[in-house]
């Protein structure tokens, strides 16, 4: 469960996020939609606390974020997965090593770490590239990596920032299916999108989001 | 398995920096080998010569027994004389045939007679000596008093020396190996800022992520203690024959004698190399796992 609470949050005189409250019951898929700077990414960071808040509270299951000990952080970021834009995979890496270190940093051993790499492999539907560098795949292939990576260890939400901003209409759609059947699994989705297409086609909760401020939140709505 | 593989990549995507750091470990150690063997060396040679009868009176050949032992009981009552041992004119004479049993020309001129008694004088501590030759100088029927004194003294400077010289010269060498391991890491870490972020991202703890820069400098630290020991050991092994001959004479240097636990540095042993090689991996290891830690502290502890 994810609790927003009057959330405010500024960069010197400028507002991302201005009075912000929402809350997210586990297993739900939600967009973030709005247009280029409404605040759909600051959202999302301060979820994962990549930000504090200027201002409110945000709620990650029993832990407020914004107060938890930077010793702690490590383990909301293992409950947080991030799938990112521009993917941030580690290029010097294999596809397997980069899901690999979702399971090493949990103190996994090898042969865990092997088995639960074959799953995700199929999750990801790239069962036979586990060898790849990321400048051997595709884009939207390196964006299944990321996602297989943000749902290898012990992830219980994913936070998705314009996961398909990069990828052609086809690929976008395969990488929303792999992301819905996570969901399926009983995972919490959250995906900031601008693409309408998708949003209104999945007929999943909208919060809408303008200069900073929700506009809309609305369960089962279409973006249009 | 993965973490592992990467730390070889790591060392090998960055041959000069590894290169050098290597290398910089590998002097430091190698001096510090050497600057131990000479310190170890130099007090087992002022032990040595301490632990030996440091002063001989020759007495002249009017001088009788009795009056030598009683000038032997007035040294010891002073509590500054461990022993005395007196040599009289035979015993004298067959010490000079042994050391020149092979020069027949040397032992047919010379007789008892010509040869004076003595007293060999050990005293409890070098800082006596002077003051046991002052004593015995001014005593009747004494001809000549030989102390190594000079020796002992020229030693103990010695060894006082090569174990300042080697202090500061050691330290200056383990500082700027730390640096320059510092400076290697830091870079590698900057380098990785982007690699560094996302395994934050995916909740990675800081010890994980400092994690392979630290076991780098224990890799650097533990090679160059194993070089260094190489080399010392093929060093040391070819200098033998010379030391051997420097060291004539000398059957023991005993660095370390308490009970069953005995330590010599000469003649050369498996147990001084092994010690040798101990103390030079926990340096390595040592400077190696330090400045690695304090690099990644510095960057990582944000």
């Amino acid at each position: 469960m994810i609790i927003f609470d009057k959330v405010t949050k500024k960069y010197g005189n400028s507002i991302a996020a201005e009075g912000i409250s929402f809350k997210v019951d586990t297993g739900e898929f939600i967009f973030l939609v709005g247009a280029s700077g409404a605040g759909k990414t600051t959202i999302l960071k301060l979820i994962n606390r990549e930000i504090l808040p200027t201002h409110g509270a945000v709620f990650v299951d029993d832990w407020e974020v914004d107060k938890l000990p930077k010793s702690k952080l490590p383990f909301l970021r293992r409950k947080v997965g991030f799938i990112f834009q521009d993917f941030k995979l580690l290029q010097d890496r294999t596809v397997a090593e980069n899901i690999a270190v979702s399971l090493e940093i949990l103190g996994r051993g090898n042969s865990d770490i092997d088995g639960r790499i074959r799953e995700v492999l199929k999750i990801i539907q790239l069962p036979d590239k586990s060898q790849y560098f990321p400048k051997q795949l595709s884009l939207g292939e390196q964006q299944r990596v990321a996602i297989g990576r943000a749902v290898a260890g012990e992830t219980e939400i994913i936070l998705a920032d314009e996961p398909t901003g990069n990828l052609d209409p086809k690929t976008s759609w395969d990488i929303l299916k792999i992301i819905n059947d996570i969901n399926k699994q009983g995972k919490t989705v959250i995906m900031a999108s601008h693409n309408v297409d998708i949003v209104d086609s999945m007929k999943k909760r909208v919060i809408e989001m303008n200069k900073g401020k929700i506009v809309r939140d609305q369960k089962k709505s279409k973006y249009s | 398995m993965y973490s592992n593989v990467s730390i070889w990549l790591r060392l090998r995507r960055t041959p000069y920096q590894t290169v050098a750091s290597l290398f910089m470990m590998f002097i430091t150690l190698f001096v510090l080998g050497l600057f131990l063997l000479l310190v170890g060396s130099t007090t087992a040679l002022v032990g040595y010569f301490e632990s030996k009868p440091q002063l001989t009176v020759f007495f002249a050949n009017d001088k009788d027994k009795a009056s030598i032992d009683q000038l032997s009981e007035k040294l010891k009552s002073t509590g500054k004389v461990l022993s005395t041992k007196y040599v009289s004119k035979e015993e004298a004479l067959s010490i000079y045939r042994e050391q020149n049993k092979d020069d027949p020309l040397l032992l047919e001129m010379v007789t008892a007679d010509i040869l004076p008694a003595s007293l060999d004088v050990s005293a409890t501590s070098p800082k006596f000596l002077n003051e046991i030759y002052q004593t015995v100088r001014t005593e009747a029927g004494v001809e000549d008093v030989v102390f190594q004194k000079e020796v002992v003294d020229t030693l103990i400077n010695w060894a006082s020396t090569v174990r300042k010289v080697g202090f500061l010269f050691v330290s200056f060498l383990i500082l700027s190996t730390f640096f320059i391991l510092l400076t290697s890491i830091s870079m590698k870490i900057a380098n990785k800022k982007d690699e560094i972020e996302i395994l934050k991202l995916v909740g990675a703890t800081n010890w994980y992520i400092k994690k392979p820069f630290i076991k780098e400098g224990v890799i650097y630290g533990l090679s160059g203690a194993t070089f260094a020991w190489i080399f010392i050991f093929c060093l040391v092994l070819y200098l033998e024959p010379y030391m051997d001959s420097f060291l004539k004479g000398i059957g023991n240097l005993n660095l370390l004698s308490s009970g069953s636990l005995k330590l010599s540095v000469w003649p050369l042993n498996f147990p001084l190399f092994l010690l040798l090689y101990l103390l030079l991996l926990l340096s390595g290891l040592g400077i190696g796992f330090i400045g690695s830690l304090f690099a990644s502290n510095r960057y990582l502890n944000d």
